[in-house]
């Protein structure tokens, strides 16, 4: 019960911007400084320890960056898709930037794991493109991240812009399951899970380690990226209120 | 093409996109906190908050 009650005090002292400013002025040398460390050790190890694969050789290595990407993607999504849920539901004061701030970083892994898993798909399909499921969902992905990244700019007020997009996030997340259990419930070209599945991964250890640090590495660096964004915008909104503030000073002394 | 060509494409490609994830990311935050320096130094900020 207690514990309950400081739960619902920290993140309520989380939601004020000023507190989040110095926590994450803190927070974020650390997180950046454990994603460098982590992406050296990742690159370390698929370079000069992970085997090449017994079917697809040193091909296997596109599959480091392809995969980590993809889960970023879809987990960049779940942070806009709650973020938008506190802009409707609870007007976080947060919540706005948040979602803000993840678009274009979402968008960004997006595009890396669509064009890495192309340049894999080349010579080991035949192929870089193909329109199966979970290849189409994933570009469905990006299309709903632009559109996203678009309504943004598109309202200049940032409050009304922040409902709008909530909106857009959320109808957008239907396509998060089906992007997931795509390989499941149609037949794909796309190989199913191999990692997130029922019955535990089926990649041997010397692969599955180097893939789950790089995992942590981009989801780091993705998180180091957040933080400033949030950090950058809520100082854009000090910005934008101190000059419509100096505005309505100069129109007064006018008059 | 050899393999060679497309892993390291894929990599060159993702070094790339991430970046200039940072690249926006450091000089957007210089910006601002330009443009906030200045609106204070005219005298405009309610309160001197800093982060």
């Amino acid at each position: 019960m207690l514990k309950g009650r400081y739960i619902v005090r920290m993140i309520r002292e989380l939601a004020n911007p000023t507190r989040f400013m110095s926590l994450s002025g803190t927070l974020l040398p650390w997180v950046t400084g454990l994603a460098m460390l982590l992406l050296g050790l990742g690159l370390y190890m698929i370079w000069f320890v992970a085997p090449a694969d017994y079917q697809q050789g040193e091909m296997v290595k596109i599959m480091y960056i392809h995969v980590p990407a993809a889960w970023l993607s879809l987990f960049f999504y779940m942070i806009m898709a709650s973020s938008a849920l506190g802009t409707l539901v609870w007007r976080h004061p947060l919540a706005d930037v948040s979602q803000k701030a993840a678009a274009p970083i979402g968008a960004a892994f997006t595009l890396i794991c669509l064009v890495t898993g192309s340049l894999w798909g080349k010579p080991m399909w035949g192929t870089y493109w193909q329109w199966d499921a979970r290849l189409t969902s994933m570009l469905v992905m990006l299309l709903i991240y632009l559109g996203i990244l678009a309504l943004w700019r598109a309202i200049e007020e940032p409050n009304r812009a922040a409902r709008a997009v909530s909106i857009l996030t959320l109808v957008g997340a239907v396509n998060v399951p089906i992007v997931k259990f795509s390989v499941d419930w149609w037949n794909t070209l796309h190989q199913p899970a191999s990692v997130f599945r029922l019955g535990g991964p089926t990649i041997h250890p010397s692969m599955l380690v180097p893939l789950l640090v790089m995992a942590l590495a981009f989801t780091f660096i993705g998180v180091a990226l957040h933080l400033s964004g949030i950090r950058t915008e809520i100082l854009r909104r000090r910005v934008r209120t101190l000059t419509i503030l100096e505005a309505e000073r100069l129109d007064a002394q006018a008059a | 093409m050899t393999h060679t060509f497309f892993i390291v494409f894929s990599y060159a490609l993702t070094a790339l996109v991430i970046a200039g994830l940072i690249l926006r990311a450091v000089i957007d935050h210089r910006a601002q906190v330009r443009a906030l320096a200045e609106l204070e130094s005219r005298g405009v900020g309610r309160r001197s908050r800093r982060g």
